[in-house]
């Protein structure tokens, strides 16, 4: 089935599936919720075991895009539907289709009003997520990128919490900026190189001067996706106020958007303005990993502690990008899809207890081992992930980009293992909060423990947690050819310019 | 029969950590009792082979992770200093084991602590079979969170999480540094392999790098980064506040995990990297300073805690030392036999003070005991050999292995060499004497327990006291057997590879041939100590009260462990609170979202106020600013054209 359109099918599969669950009608709300949470979910499944076909047909010897779709669209001004995938972009589209049925699956109770709305909210953003990852060209990419916005904002909208408006609001001020200064590089770039093609541009050498404000455009919607100090304070309210599986998709998926952007545009577009802004990017990210650390030691809120050690991990991963060796940049991706898994499953553990307790305010438990012992050591097991315990996925991306970094900068590595300290104190703090001690509350004493449903729920992330922890090789094999293209792509230009000087 | 050495425990772990409630709590320990026990027996024919045969080997078994020039597998590595750990570190965790199952059988969840206990074990066997750094790591992380969950085990007492935390988050400042150090190692080398690095060390004998803004000795940097992992997990001074705590775990575990095993894994880890270390002067004499001084410290703290488990565990705290500083003044075959003879020793005092809490219905302040010698002949029996070995007096496992360290730190004749001698033999005084406090408080005198307790007081079931007899064959006769082979003439050939020492450096060799008075004297010393002891509490024990009260300010230091708790408390814990809380609400709060979207809403909001003001609905006011806007234009469209 190589010859299909394979890519296409995964993007659209669950738009498909939406537009069913809008058909879906009857008398009986019951009935419509139930059709709709089991469309929702075997179309996200059908929709990950395609995705599946992606990774088995992908040759990871060569860097070239793969799986190619390419459409005439918009011919008079030389756009076209175009779509492919590489190394660092395969595995994105896959966590975003693993992601997605666990995230219907977390909400088959919690959710019980416009529960038809939701599924296609869910399906909808699926469609924009994986188009994200897949687009090659920049107008089509521009319009998933933003158009992942939207149902994340109805999501938290709507379904959110008691302060949903403000999170919203905040998300959108916050991307809003960012956003229209990228669609304004874009705009530059189209009318200085003649195209919006992915590829083509990579090759496009945009002189320095221009490179700079291009860079920075970019980055400015980037940073803020990703999120890094100082423009992350959305983030906790967007986590605090979204409904679980909002939460898992925006720390699994969204904010690996930026990521997945540095590496898609920054650094093969702009080598020059990469190599000037590298400094800056540094102590962003160190800021972020020890400010934003030890913020999460204070946090009263279980969920807003978990957001504010996201945008700590992810400074790891902006570090990683900017090492600019395959160790980092591997380590970065790596990370990221290991974040992808860990902090989802790790909202997903505050979703069992909030769906019982309805709350998310650390002092309001304690004890819970007593009573779930099957909760405790899963949470434990991704608590341990999150901290990089080797034999875990966190391990190997962390230790790879720290390595990274370590031969560009001994002092960015420093800092940014200081984290790994950190990490340990605030993860395990609220560990110890929740999970251990004396069971005191009464409310608490008939909490129950996990059901079939969320055990079904969890065990593929710690299958994965596990096997991308000991044998890692399955996935940073595939990433080689593309990850070492990109650096040799980034040395050449900077050589190249290095030339240009010497020849002045 | 390697691999299964290795995995069997991890089997064992996961049927009784996942299949507890099938197997039920007997099940449980038969499964991982009798898997750890094979392990034991199968390390005793891998010693034959390995260390005895001479036949090193190493079984890769698959490719962990790969990057650029970064290649880590999954490998097992046995040599002669393996196979020596793997004799140690099996044969004690099966001990454990079986007495677990005597000291635990009250307790409610006895699957989850032998699984906890076979978990352990695993990883401990994967941190002394590594083969390259990266999974000496994963070793390393590892047993740090079976300590972690071990210490915590009984999760109801606050005391516990929170010495499980400390121990946890501690051990990640050394971790931190043995990080760095890994990444400094694969800077040089371009490889975290150790059969790779090794080979390629001679030739970096004299490089420097610059880490950190400075130039450095390369191998003085990336010794010194490891070696602060080394500390942190063997609690070596400045990062030894957890091992005290650590106490709030199960006796059994403490025996294991804070005597014998783990933390001696930064003993192994320094003498495994002794080909790097051997090429710096710098680092050695760190090493030893460090070791002589943690030797010293913890041994007077040691002379006057009241709690029977931190006595020991402070104890262990000293004799790390000394094995470190044997390692400075490279006698690392020093330092592997005083490991070995003190993982026995010190195992067998632990389970026997288990053996007494336990009769003692779980007392543990030896203020509250004493007397209790004739009840349970016994433990005490136990408890006296094991103190024998640890004192050092003649003939015990202790006597061969620390006499050995401090006369190879004699032998070097080096200034630090000659302090340790010193630090060590006054060490050795007080060992002596806190062994014998806790000797006679606990055992002689007068009881001054309660007499409900008193009468309840009664011997261990043998389950737990045929491994507190195994043990002690141990304390007794492993000294006097591993003596010529681990240290004497011709250690070399036993070591083979495993351990490398620089030419021109030669205490092993020089040990035996320094003068009577310095061999003849930490003998002397420890008996006086042993007799001061004696005078001090059995014959006048008023006076250790009246000490205390003269010289109270240094008493309080001591009982205070040299303050280095509050010290750290005010300097790292607090601080870092204080800074998250000031963070979050001024930077996050305050500054970004105030100047950022929540000043712009605001900016917003009450510019839109002031332009709905203008929309009065009057004629004239609109016409106004049509004029504006014209003018505006035309101004500028003249500008532009001139």
């Amino acid at each position: 089935m190589t010859d299909w359109p394979l890519l296409s099918i995964v993007t659209f599969l669950p738009l498909a599936g939406a537009l069913f669950i809008l058909f879906i009608r009857d008398e009986n709300p019951d009935v419509v919720a139930r059709n709709s949470r089991n469309v929702a979910l075997l179309t996200s499944v059908a929709t990950f075991l395609v995705s599946l076909f992606v990774w088995v047909n992908f040759d990871p010897t060569t860097a070239a895009f793969q799986m190619v779709d390419q459409a005439r669209w918009l011919p008079g001004l030389n756009i076209s539907y175009h779509m492919g995938v590489d190394g660092i972009s395969l595995f994105f589209v896959l966590l975003s289709t693993f992601l997605m049925p666990i995230c219907i699956l977390s909400a088959w109770e919690a959710v019980q009003h416009r529960v038809k709305e939701y599924m296609i909210a869910f399906l909808v953003l699926e469609t924009m997520m994986v188009g994200m990852f897949c687009a090659l060209d920049m107008v089509l990419f521009y319009i998933f990128f933003e158009g992942v916005l939207i149902p994340m904002f109805i999501i938290i909208g709507v379904w959110g919490g008691s302060r949903r408006v403000y999170a919203a609001f905040k998300l959108f001020l916050y991307t809003l900026l960012g956003s229209v200064l990228m669609l304004l590089a874009m705009l530059a770039m189209y009318f200085q190189a003649g195209t919006t093609d992915i590829p083509t541009l990579m090759a496009y050498n945009f002189p320095f001067q221009l490179q700079i404000w291009l860079w920075l455009a970019f980055f400015a919607s980037f940073a803020v996706k990703i999120p890094m100090w100082p423009v992350h304070t959305w983030l906790p309210d967007a986590h605090v106020e979204a409904p679980t599986a909002g939460s898992v998709i925006l720390a699994g998926v969204l904010l690996k958007m930026g990521g997945y952007g540095l590496l898609r545009f920054s650094v093969p577009m702009f080598p020059l303005a990469t190599d000037m802004f590298v400094p800056l990017v540094y102590t962003l990210s160190v800021v972020a990993v020890i400010y934003t650390s030890l913020v999460a030691l204070v946090q009263e809120d279980i969920k807003k502690l978990i957001a504010y050690s996201s945008v700590a991990h992810m400074g790891f991963v902006t570090i990683g990008i900017f090492t600019l060796n395959q160790q980092g940049i591997e380590g970065a991706i790596f990370q990221m899809l290991s974040h992808g898994i860990v902090s989802g499953a790790l909202f997903l553990c505050v979703g069992v207890i909030y769906d019982r307790m309805h709350t998310r305010e650390i002092a309001r438990y304690g004890g819970l081992v007593t009573r779930m012992p099957k909760y405790a050591v899963i949470f434990l097991l991704f608590t341990m992930a999150s901290v990089g315990l080797p034999g875990t996925s966190g391990f190997v991306g962390e230790f790879l980009v720290l390595l990274g970094a370590f031969q560009d900068s001994s002092w960015v590595a420093f800092f940014a293992a200081s984290g790994l300290i950190l990490g340990a104190a605030y993860m395990l703090y609220l560990y110890r909060r929740v999970v251990f001690g004396k069971m005191t509350r009464e409310d608490l004493k008939s909490i129950v423990d996990l059901s079939p449903r969320e055990v079904a729920m969890f065990a593929p992330l710690i299958l994965l947690v596990f096997w991308m922890g000991i044998y890692p090789s399955s996935f940073l094999d595939l990433m080689h050819a593309s990850v070492g293209n990109l650096i040799d792509k980034y040395e050449l230009a900077l050589s190249a310019s290095g030339a240009a000087v010497a020849a002045r | 029969m390697y691999v299964a050495a290795i995995f069997l425990p991890l089997i064992g772990s996961i049927l009784a950590g996942l299949f507890g409630r099938q197997l039920g709590d007997k099940g449980s320990q038969i499964v991982t009792t009798g898997l750890v026990g094979i392990s034991a027996i199968l390390s005793v024919f891998i010693f034959i082979d390995v260390a005895l045969g001479g036949n090193p080997q190493t079984i890769t078994l698959f490719r962990w992770f790969e990057s650029g020039a970064l290649e880590v597998s999954w490998a097992l590595k046995f040599d002669t200093l393996t196979a020596v750990m793997l004799i140690v570190v099996n044969w004690v965790s099966f001990m454990v084991h079986i007495y677990s199952i005597g000291y635990m059988h009250h307790d409610p969840s006895i699957s989850r602590f032998q699984s906890y206990l076979s978990l352990f074990t695993f990883a401990m066997l994967m941190l002394v079979t590594a083969d390259n750094l990266v999974q000496m790591f994963f070793g390393w992380e590892g047993v740090g969170v079976a300590s972690y969950l071990l210490i915590g085990f009984w999760y109801e007492r606050k005391s516990a999480n929170a010495a499980a935390m400390k121990a946890f988050i501690v051990n990640r400042v050394g971790d931190f540094g043995f990080a760095l150090g890994i990444f400094g190692v694969f800077f040089l080398f371009d490889s975290v392999h150790f059969d790779t690095i090794f080979a390629a060390a001679p030739d970096y004998a004299q490089a420097t790098v610059t880490f950190f803004g400075v130039e450095w000795h390369a191998m003085t940097i990336i010794c010194l980064l490891l070696f602060i992992g080394a500390m942190g997990k063997s609690a070596q001074l400045g990062l030894h506040t957890w091992l005290p705590d650590a106490m709030e775990g199960p006796t059994p575990v403490s025996a294991l995990i804070h005597a014998a095993t783990m933390v001696t894994a930064g003993v192994f880890m320094v003498a495994r990297l002794s080909p790097l270390f051997e090429l710096s002067d710098t680092a050695l004499i760190v090493v030893t300073l460090v070791g002589a001084f943690t030797a010293f410290f913890a041994a007077t703290i040691g002379c006057v805690q009241n709690d029977i488990k931190r006595i020991i565990a402070f104890s262990t705290c000293s004799q790390l030392g000394y094995m470190f500083f044997a390692i400075g003044v490279s006698a690392y075959p020093a330092a592997i036999f005083h490991l070995m003879t003190h993982a026995f020793f010190k195992a067998l005092l632990f389970l026997g003070a288990g053996s007494v809490i336990h009769a003692m219905s779980d007392e543990q302040d030896i203020r509250r005991m004493g007397g209790i010698g004739k009840h349970i002949k016994l433990t005490t029996a136990m408890m006296y050999i094991g103190s024998l070995a640890l004192a050092g007096v003649p003939f015990f496992a202790g006597y061969y292995s620390k006499d050995m360290i401090l006369e190879a730190a004699f032998a070097s004749h080096t200034g630090v060499g000659y302090l340790a001698y010193w630090l060590g033999v006054a060490a050795a005084f007080l060992t002596a004497f806190y062994s014998w406090r806790l000797l006679i408080l606990v055992f002689h005198g007068k009881p001054r327990a309660d007499e409900k307790v008193m009468a309840h007081i009664h011997e261990s079931p043998p389950v737990m006291t045929v491994p507190l007899l195994v043990l002690a064959v141990g304390a007794i006769f492993s000294g006097w057997v591993g003596y010529s082979a681990f240290v004497g003439e011709g250690f070399e050939a036993f070591w083979g590879p495993a351990i490398f020492i620089l030419e021109g450096r030669t205490s092993m060799v020089e040990a035996h041939h320094i003068p009577g008075w310095a061999i003849l004297l930490p003998t002397i010393m420890g008996i006086s100590g042993i007799a001061l002891a004696y005078v001090l509490y059995m014959l006048m024990p008023s006076i250790p009260g009246k000490l205390a009260r003269t010289f109270a300010p240094t008493y309080e230091f001591l009982l205070n462990k040299w303050y280095f708790d509050e010290l750290y408390d005010r300097i790292f814990v607090k601080p870092s609170f204080y800074l998250g809380r000031g963070l979050w609400k001024s930077g996050d709060g305050a500054l970004i979202d105030g100047v950022g979207p929540d000043g712009v809403a605001a900016a917003s909001r009450s510019i839109a106020k002031s332009i709905s003001k203008l929309q009065s609905g009057y004629v004239y006011h609109y016409a106004f600013v049509m004029l504006i806007g014209v003018a505006a234009f035309v101004t500028w469209y003249m500008f532009n054209m001139g």
